[in-house]
């Protein structure tokens, strides 16, 4: 049974993936061409359950509460977009000596360096923050997501300031839920096994797992990686998605924007923080009229949630799902 | 030589504030060990009552010497401060006395969010500028050093006002219930400390140095904004963790030390080969290096965790 | 013949200090395999301390720990438990927030084979593990009569119960030495009876060698096969049982703390 359901998921994300390779441009691919304020809805969802769904590994499964989550995201929009932008044309070339391939397939590329350009700054931030808890590793981790910001707004090569215009509209509703899926099923799937389980009792109590055999070290920055990895994903997609990148819109902000999904949805809840993702997009979207209220909405959302229903509003949506209801 | 003098004394000025701010961060993580987020946007909503508490009277047409104006002014944006810090002690943190201390980190993010974008809307978002309460004028005198009315006013009255809280926790009966409730919560409890009582207290007396420190900051740039509190605020707690977090004296040491610090980089950026753009980094850059080397600060001390 | 001989664990003139407390001074002694062990001593004697070195919590000043014939000081706790030292916390210390099963399952972390990539491929070989892992769990709930509330969270179960589940998850490291702190208290007179046969039953039941810090007279001298006694951080007498009621300077570390104890 189990291996059949495996079968299925392989067969879905090979086709997924030959889809996405299918050579549609239209940002609406793979559904037929629809009102384009809709559609940037729509993939902001998915970029919005990237990031959240990675972040909760890290800050809800891990208990390690990070800050920082708006750097990674911008290491990832800023290595992916230098591929497709910067180097975009030598890589293709340099392909094109062998086999004349499609601009997915750098579009893939760009994203997975990107993710693995985050993944790399998740393991420098992750190693030095390991010893570090609570508030002091989350006001670390702010730290290093500023640093990288400025970082950023200091290297010509990159645009300074002014960040990097004119990205190629690569991001499409294929690629965005496909990565969206990848993330979802990754991190749900690992904290739902043996290995992952690990993850969780870091969060709980770091001397009974050591005690018990677990190396909190190797948790901690494997948790730190594979956050950074699916937050770089998540900035590449809206990279290209958006075609405009700069330094500020990965500020501190965008690093609460995130978290505040997290908790919303219930740290450590991978269906609640899916769904909250879904909903706070919406919510922007219902107050971008409203724009100054946005943020004191959100604001008061995080005070009184914390103090009448911390483990979050749909922490335990997990349990409605029929496939999860189990004696 | 006179250049880095010069540095020394933007530094010295710069780090005065960062020592207010930083003593009520230390203040409140010693009497209830978490990092109070919102810290900074009191000090932002002390200047802007400043602000406002400077046109009042200006416009009340009462006559009045400027020191005085000054004096006022400053005293009731500490009042404002200190009202602001109880405030928000006891709406949003004293229900979550108990629960974990992410829980409270959570929700003091919230009340800083909250400060800044009611304060965005209210004050609106762009920069206004700052009265002067002191006449600012050049000190000059020793060679091309410039010493302006406003720097040294600042680092005097900052020390004043330091010497001021060193009295009252070392002097005074509800100092010295601070110093019991830092060191143990229970026994102090059980000795007949009214803990709620000394913790309102606490947050009061941090936040009003907190919003004295947002007027002399907007004394020293002349101009305010809802944001204004963020990164001076993240600095000061920087400047807390540097000295030794729940130290006062290690508070006020990191304060100078990092305004000093900060100062010298950017004035020696070329020198060093640093963009002046890293301004900002420089604080966290020394924060991660002192939490890797030496964690517990320059003044602090050593806790385990019992096992 | 010559493994019988060979100590399980051997601590050697192990001191601590922390600051200027030097909590644990000069400590020698070890346990032999298949022993059960007691350390006691009075109030803030350094019991727990001992624990926490021998099983890494805090590496020792000076001195050496050798388990198995393999110096084991200085290495992090989750090395040294996967050398075979599992141990129970004084104040229980579960993953508050896991299910009874899943307590116990990540105990089981460190004999995995399937890590990261193996968790989320699953693979034949990782669903083969996870079905071994779940049969083991539940086998080892069963023999402590847990197996029912497996999926409950653990908080749900009594205090008691929480204890045992301590042992349970500690043994699914597959340890060959056992440490409990204080498994006795809190409990009450029938309570500890039954712990006394737990006790002793785990112990034959898994082959294990136990060492255990109580501060309950009856149920240390009821089960242990020979005993340690520490003051201030010094040992101060070895023995078994018997000696050990007899002991001078046991009876006058002890004297004055019977008489205000009133809980043995």
């Amino acid at each position: 049974m189990k291996s059949k359901i495996s079968l299925l998921i392989a067969v879905l994300f090979f086709g997924w993936l030959s889809f996405c390779f299918s050579g549609h441009r239209e940002a609406s691919w793979p559904l037929p061409q629809f009102d384009g304020y809709l559609l940037s809805i729509l993939i902001l969802i998915g970029i919005n359950i990237v990031s959240a769904v990675s972040l909760n590994l890290v800050n809800g499964h891990t208990g390690q509460f990070s800050l920082g989550h708006a750097g990674f995201m911008a290491v990832g929009a800023y290595g992916s977009a230098w591929i497709t932008l910067i180097h975009g044309k030598e890589i293709l070339s340099l392909m094109g000596v062998f086999v004349s391939m499609p601009a997915e397939c750098l579009f893939l590329i760009a994203l997975l360096f990107g993710g693995l350009f985050a993944a790399v700054t998740g393991l420098i931030v992750g190693i030095p923050s390991l010893r570090l808890r609570g508030d002091y590793l989350a006001i670390v981790t702010l730290g290093f997501g500023e640093i990288i910001r400025v970082i950023l707004q200091n290297s010509d090569a990159l645009g300074g300031a002014r960040g990097l215009a004119g990205i190629a509209s690569y991001t499409t509703l294929g690629w965005t839920f496909g990565v969206a899926a990848l993330a979802i099923y990754v991190v749900g799937t690992l904290v739902n096994s043996t290995y992952g389980r690990g993850f969780l009792a870091v969060r709980d109590d770091e001397i009974a797992a050591e005690a018990m055999g677990i190396n909190t070290t190797k948790y901690k920055v494997v948790a730190f990686a594979v956050g950074a990895f699916f937050s770089g994903l998540a900035g590449g997609l809206y990279a290209h998605f958006i075609g405009y990148i700069n330094p500020e819109g990965f500020n501190f902000l965008k690093s609460v924007d995130v978290v505040v999904i997290v908790i919303l949805g219930g740290m450590g809840s991978t269906a609640g923080v899916t769904v909250a993702a879904v909903v706070l997009t919406l919510l922007n979207e219902l107050l971008r009229q409203t724009e100054q209220y946005r943020m004191i909405v959100f604001a008061l959302l995080l005070i009184v949630l914390m103090i009448l229903r911390p483990q979050g509003l749909i922490a335990d949506f997990g349990r409605l799902l029929p496939w999860r209801r189990r004696a | 030589m006179n250049e880095f003098l010069q540095q020394l004394i933007n530094g010295i000025s710069l780090g005065s504030v960062y020592a207010l701010i930083a003593l009520g961060y230390t203040m409140v993580y010693g009497v209830l060990r978490f990092i109070n987020f919102a810290h900074g946007d009191v000090f932002m909503i002390g200047a802007f009552s400043a602000m406002f508490g400077h046109s009042l009277i200006k416009r009340s047409g009462l006559v009045m010497p400027d020191w005085l104006v000054a004096l006022v002014v400053l005293t009731l944006s500490m009042v404002v401060g200190a009202l602001l810090g109880t405030l928000i002690e006891k709406l949003a943190y004293k229900p979550l006395r108990e629960r974990p201390r992410l829980t409270v980190l959570i929700t003091a993010i919230g009340v800083s969010l909250l400060l800044e974008y009611v304060g965005q809307l209210v004050f609106g978002a762009a920069p206004r500028g700052f009265p002067s309460l002191i006449e600012s004028k050049s000190l000059g005198g020793f060679g091309s050093l410039q010493l302006s009315s406003v720097q040294i006013t600042v680092v005097l009255v900052s020390g004043g006002l330091l010497m001021g809280l060193r009295a009252i926790v070392m002097r005074t009966r509800m100092g010295l219930s601070m110093r019991a409730l830092s060191l143990n919560p229970t026994a102090a409890a059980l000795m007949g400390v009214n803990t709620n009582v000394v913790i309102s207290f606490t947050f009061g007396l941090g936040s009003a140095l907190a919003a004295a420190g947002g007027v002399f900051y907007a004394s020293l740039y002349q101009a305010i904004d809802p944001f204004m509190g963020v990164l001076p605020g993240m600095k000061a707690f920087i400047a807390a963790v540097l000295g030794g977090i729940g130290v006062l004296p290690g508070a006020a040491l990191g304060g100078v030390l990092l305004g000093v610090l900060e100062t010298l980089v950017v004035g020696y950026s070329k020198v060093l080969g640093i963009p002046s753009g890293f301004r900002d980094a420089v604080a966290f850059l020394i924060l991660i290096l002192i939490l890797l080397f030496k964690p517990t600060g320059l003044l602090g001390k050593a806790h385990r965790e019992k096992v | 013949m010559e493994e019988a001989s060979v100590k399980l664990l051997e601590l050697t003139d192990v001191t601590i200090r922390f600051g200027g407390l030097v909590a644990v001074s000069g400590l020698t002694f070890h346990v032999n395999p298949g022993e059960l062990v007691g350390l006691i001593g009075p109030n803030g004697a350094g019991k727990t301390t001992v624990f926490n070195i021998i099983t890494g919590v805090c590496p020792p000043t000076s001195g050496s720990i050798v388990f198995s014939g393999v110096s084991v000081g200085g290495q992090r706790p989750y090395q040294i438990t996967a050398r075979g030292i599992s141990r129970t916390f004084q104040n229980i210390r579960l993953f508050s927030s896991l299910s009874i099963f899943d307590n116990v399952r990540t105990a089981f972390n460190l004999h995995l084979k399937n890590g990261f990539f193996g968790s989320v491929w699953r693979g034949g070989s990782f669903r083969t593990e996870e079905a071994e892992v779940r049969r083991e769990a539940l086998e080892l709930l069963e023999i402590f009569g847990l197996a029912a509330y497996a999926d409950l969270p653990c908080r749900s179960l009594s205090y008691g119960d929480q204890r045992r589940l301590e042992i349970v998850r500690a043994l699914a490291t597959r340890p060959k030495l056992l440490l409990l702190d204080e498994p006795a208290a809190g409990m009450n007179a029938t309570e500890k009876l039954e712990l006394m046969k737990l006790i002793q039953f785990t112990k034959e039941r898994f082959g294990l060698s136990v060492l255990l810090v109580e501060h309950d007279m009856k149920v240390v001298m009821g089960i242990c096969e020979r005993i340690a006694v520490i003051e201030y951080g010094r040992k101060i007498a070895e023995g078994t049982p018997a000696q050990i009621q007899k002991d001078a300077k046991v009876i006058a570390a002890y004297l004055g703390e019977e008489a205000s104890d009133a809980r043995s």
